[in-house]
């Protein structure tokens, strides 16, 4: 094992994944830090990829190069198109994916990545210069393993804590232990922490479950993939299964309230309120008759089902029998239960857009330790942390993804400028651009920013290449100008109102359809067909996208007015103690940055600009 | 460390007592070192403010003490009460002024710390500038109105009804696999909600001008050349602004005379004839500017003949020079001589119904133009909202209209508006 590097990775998650493989690609030497190999790239909760806003996280990583919706095609037994009825803006890719297939299909990636080594040891605390910043990793054989940048990707692992109804252990997943001494350690370093949790539902033994009493829901049809890297739908595909709660259900639950750590008072952090407990559904929403439940098949060789909607924390008895009033699983067999975990995390304010914390230089993180849920939005944050470490160690410009051109940029931009009070997901409703940040379009929007920073290979390059060719093609033909006499002679029966429109503009009409503006832009028909989807569907939101990009440009313009980082915003006259203390925590980098922190008043950021300016002065 | 700043914010003295007003963290240091010790919060409480440079006495005040943040400013705060002198003023302030932390105020500074720390949004700082500018008792009323928060708290019920129909359009978009989220019930819902919103916000539309409250209503006095027009402006201004002459085409720019009748603020414009030949390129250009006047007018009063009137709810008809002119019998026009006084009552009393229809109700506000720009476009949003069934573009024209919301009550906004804003006010309040 050498003993230096230019990056490590300490877990071997979806964010230290994509972490150790991004820093990889742009040409750093990485160490994955793992206890335990076989854990590297395990799904440790649901057996699922994607979804709403969380598809479009996975498409942003894959045009990024990225590792998770490869994998996901590789391991995928189960597609379905989130929202398809409505605008490609909120259309949410989601595939369920075979556990094993999904490890296995992440290993075979990293191992075929050079310039990086799984390296299987447990971490048990940072290494420091005097001044402050780390400089590797301590090994709990008594090692020290050195970089010059170290990504903390330790999910829930940080002074983690299992609940089981009554039972109590110590550990980040089931089965395994809890890096508690490096929590210590974060700890006193005076980094600003919080303590979160998380749940999962009991497994289920897909044999004892009477799938024929149960409405199915199929895969979809159409072929799409996660990645268009991936060569189709290789797997068989699997229907998974609805059934509901009901009202024996909600009595056994709430005849054990005083049972589940979740209101007995032994957990203290704060759950997901869009992922909630079934305890907490039954609790607040108590009106309800019943509550669907998603059975959905962990793998094609695997028993395992994954009861989506129940997560909990009771203990075992109170799980099967909660379990087998539903209907379809009245002698259904628990083979794990269910568990809420608590964990501490990092209040994500402390890092800056580049994921590097501003109190530790050289020590970046991703992933729960910075208060997210979900694989996709660790996938996310490991790739830049990933590549932004790359980028520290060999002496290159960081990574920065803004709001106005991704999901990835948003939600990086809230958790360093917000915070979090529970664990961040990502919804489309975050992203004021949403109109412009499809999943349909992830490729355009990040293509070029991924190859700038030496994060694409070059197979993808040379897809990025024929698309951009071909899209030249396409806008051109859509740039050709038709009146509405000529359209109406070409056989669209639109309002003869005189104007003369691009291709493009008519394209938005309902009386345009595609056959004939295939006919009158040949190049939309002869290209790839999700291209010319993808700019179909920029012609028919064209007059919001344009408003929204009045809107960007002005948020470009805030954003070129820096906020120098030693700036003292206690030193502004006439602003409030709280409204001091939110523009101290997040450390606003820009003008445009501060203006989005909550509470954060005009008057405020003028004072700010004034300020600003005259120190520059 | 913030500096604190402090401004005298009563009227210029001489006066019976006058108040000065200090606010941020020094506030209370502040206090102390004049008075001895600092009084119990909120109370008025008498000292004898000392000079602590060398302990003279300056004067026998009342003082109030409010800690932050729940003050005016969201700062500590301190008022000393005084002698209105010259020379007790000018002997306090540069007392204060020589304390570590304490300077004197900037133009409009004490308000625009309030706003800073949210203790205003910028409706009611827009009323309490107009507070202090008013000059009638109906601009008092309506700025008062605005001071007071009613257009404010109308904005802060369409802020959560578009936050609640926003979450509703979110959820549909975000959420649509939960059973607990039905699309189609939710598109309904937001249709009807949306609908009363937008007819509220419609009708808010109808509220009166600000500005024609403060600079006047706009009468244009219009007609033929020789109709009497600068005349009859003479008579209800009641002094000779405008040169009188037989001479067609006297007038050839626009004169604008402001006056109050009946404790209304006009503006009244005098315009040069209209007729549609003449060889003079200089009457040319008035008769332009004359017909840009009455583009803008509130009310027109027209002195030309009924038929050449323009077609308008703003047009009051005058059948003037009524002692020198016989008028034809079934002119519906009001019978004025300006120089006997004749009709000139009636005339007034017109004007004067006009512009209560236009001006704001006794419990009434008036918007200013950006206010008006706001709620336009926040109902133009509305609007957009009933029009569409793409969920995606409901949820776009619901983030927008919050946007707006947000411009409205100065939340959002760009620095330029609100340094005009500030560096209109005086100092101190």
């Amino acid at each position: 094992m050498r003993t230096s590097y230019d990056v490590i990775v300490v877990g071997g998650g979806h964010a230290g994944c994509e972490a150790a493989a991004a820093a990889a690609r742009k040409g750093a030497k990485v160490a994955l830090l793992t206890f335990d190999r076989a854990t590297v790239g395990a799904m440790s909760c649901n057996p699922a990829v994607g979804g709403l806003g969380k598809g479009h996280l996975v498409r942003e990583v894959d045009a990024l190069d990225g590792l998770i919706a490869r994998a996901a095609d590789a391991a995928a037994i189960h597609y379905r198109m989130l929202n398809s009825s409505k605008g490609a803006a909120v259309q949410g890719p989601r595939v369920q994916a075979d556990r094993n297939r999904y490890r296995a299909a992440i290993v075979e990636m990293l191992m075929a990545q050079p310039g990086l080594s799984i390296v299987e040891r447990e971490a048990v605390g940072l290494a420091m210069y005097d001044g402050g910043g780390v400089r590797g990793v301590h090994l709990a054989n008594g090692e020290t393993i050195e970089a010059a940048a170290t990504v903390l990707a330790t999910g829930t692992f940080l002074g983690a804590r299992l609940f089981c109804g009554e039972d109590v252990a110590i550990g980040g997943r089931t089965g395994e232990r809890a890096a508690t001494a490096l929590g210590i350690q974060l700890r006193d370093m005076g980094l600003p922490m919080a303590r979160l949790k998380t749940g999962t539902p009991p497994r289920i033994d897909g044999r004892t479950i009477d799938w024929a009493r149960l409405e199915s829901q199929p895969s979809d049809t159409i072929g799409w993939t996660m990645s268009p890297m991936s060569s189709g739908r290789t797997l068989p595909q699997l229907a998974c299964a609805i059934t509901r709660t009901n009202q024996a259900t909600h009595d056994i639950i709430r005849a054990s309230l005083d049972r589940s750590p979740l209101f007995s008072g032994a957990i203290e952090g704060r759950g997901p309120r869009y992922c909630p407990s079934i305890e907490d559904k039954v609790m607040r929403f108590g009106d309800r008759d019943g509550h669907q439940i998603f059975l959905e098949p962990e793998g094609l060789d695997d028993h395992l089902v994954y009861p989506n909607g129940i997560s909990t924390s009771l203990p075992q008895d109170v799980q099967r029998a909660m379990v087998r009033s539903l209907p379809g699983l009245e002698s259904a067999d628990i083979v794990v239960a269910g568990y809420a975990v608590e964990y501490d995390h990092i209040d994500p304010r402390a890092l800056d857009m580049s994921l590097e914390l501003r109190a530790a230089p050289g020590l970046f993180c991703a992933g729960q330790i910075n208060g997210t849920t979900g694989y996709e939005e660790a996938a996310a944050q490991g790739l830049i942390a990933g590549a932004n470490a790359a980028a520290r160690a060999l002496g290159e410009e960081p990574m920065i993804l803004d709001r106005a051109c991704s999901y990835i940029g948003v939600m990086v931009d809230d958790l360093v400028l917000q915070g979090v009070t529970e664990p961040y997901r990502m919804l489309t409703a975050r992203a004021e651009y949403r109109l412009h940040l499809r999943a349909d379009n992830a490729e355009t929007r990040l293509g070029a920013i991924g190859a700038a920073h030496g994060l694409i290979g070059a197979a993808r390059q040379a897809r990025q290449d024929m698309r951009a060719a071909h899209r030249q093609r396409v806008v051109t033909d859509l740039a050709r100008r038709k009146t509405a006499t000529e359209m109406a002679r070409a056989g669209a029966d639109v309002r003869q109102d005189g104007a003369r429109r691009s291709l493009f503009e008519w394209a938005r009409f309902p009386e345009v359809d595609r056959a004939l503006l295939f006919e009158l832009a040949p190049a939309l028909r002869d290209g790839p067909a999700d291209l010319s989807a993808e700019i179909l569907e920029d012609a028919h939101y064209a007059p919001y996208l344009d408003r929204q990009q009045a809107e960007i440009a002005e948020l470009r313009r805030n954003e070129r007015v820096v906020i120098p980082s030693t700036f003292d915003f206690a030193t502004i006259g006439g602003l409030s103690t709280e409204m001091i203390e939110r523009l101290n925590s997040a450390r606003p980098e820009t003008l445009a940055a501060a203006e989005r922190i909550r509470g954060i008043t005009p008057a405020a950021l003028a004072a700010v600009l004034v300020h600003v300016r005259r120190r520059a002065a | 460390m913030a500096d604190s700043i402090f401004a005298l914010s009563s009227g210029a003295p001489p006066a019976a007592i006058a108040i000065i007003r200090i606010s941020g963290p020094a506030a209370g240091a502040a206090l102390g070192a004049l008075a001895g010790d600092l009084p119990p919060p909120r109370r008025a409480s008498v000292r004898l403010l000392i000079d602590p440079r060398n302990g003279e006495p300056l004067d026998r005040a009342l003082l109030l003490w409010f800690p932050g943040p729940d003050t005016a400013t969201g700062e500590d705060l301190a008022e000393l009460h005084c002698h209105g002198g010259r020379a007790v003023i000018a002997a306090l302030e540069s007392a204060l002024g020589r304390i570590s932390g304490l300077r004197r105020a900037e133009a409009g500074e004490f308000t625009r710390r309030a706003f800073a720390n949210g203790r205003m949004d910028l409706n009611i700082v827009e009323g309490l500038s107009d507070l202090l500018t008013a000059e009638t008792e109906q601009q008092r009323r309506s700025a008062m109105m605005m001071a007071e928060g009613h257009f404010s708290q109308r904005i802060e019920q369409w802020r959560r009804e578009l936050l609640k129909l926003a979450a509703m359009a979110e959820a549909a978009l975000d959420f649509s696999d939960e059973d607990d989220v039905p699309d189609a019930d939710i598109e309904m819902q937001i249709g009807g909600a949306v609908s009363a919103l937008a007819a509220e916000v419609g009708r808010q539309l109808e509220a009166p001008s600000a500005e024609r409250l403060r600079d006047g209503i706009r009468v244009v006095l219009a007609g033929p050349p020789n109709a009497g027009k600068s005349t009859l402006l003479n008579a209800l201004v009641g002094r000779d602004a405008a040169i009188v002459s037989d001479i067609a085409g006297t007038t050839r720019d626009r004169i604008e005379v402001p006056a109050a009748l009946g404790g209304t603020a006009f503006l009244f414009t005098d315009t040069a004839g209209l007729r549609d030949q003449t060889d003079d390129a200089i009457e040319a250009i008035g008769i332009d500017r004359a017909r840009a006047a009455l583009d803008g007018a509130d009310v027109i009063i027209w002195l030309g003949a009924p038929e050449e009137a323009p077609d308008d709810h703003r047009t009051i008809l005058v059948a003037a020079q009524c002692d020198r002119i016989d008028h034809e019998e079934f002119h519906p026009g009001i019978r004025v001589a300006a120089p006997t006084g004749q009709g000139m009552d009636v005339l007034v009393q017109t004007i004067q119904d006009r512009a209560n229809a236009i001006l704001p109700g006794p419990s009434d506000y008036a918007l200013h133009d950006r206010q008006r720009r706001g709620v336009a476009g926040l109902h133009e949003h509305l609007i957009g909202v009933n029009r569409e069934r793409d969920m995606l573009i409901i949820a776009e024209e619901l983030r927008l209209a919050r946007k707006v919301i947000d411009v409205l009550t100065g939340r959002a906004g760009t620095e330029d508006m609100l340094d005009q804003l500030f560096s209109g006010f005086c100092i101190g309040k």
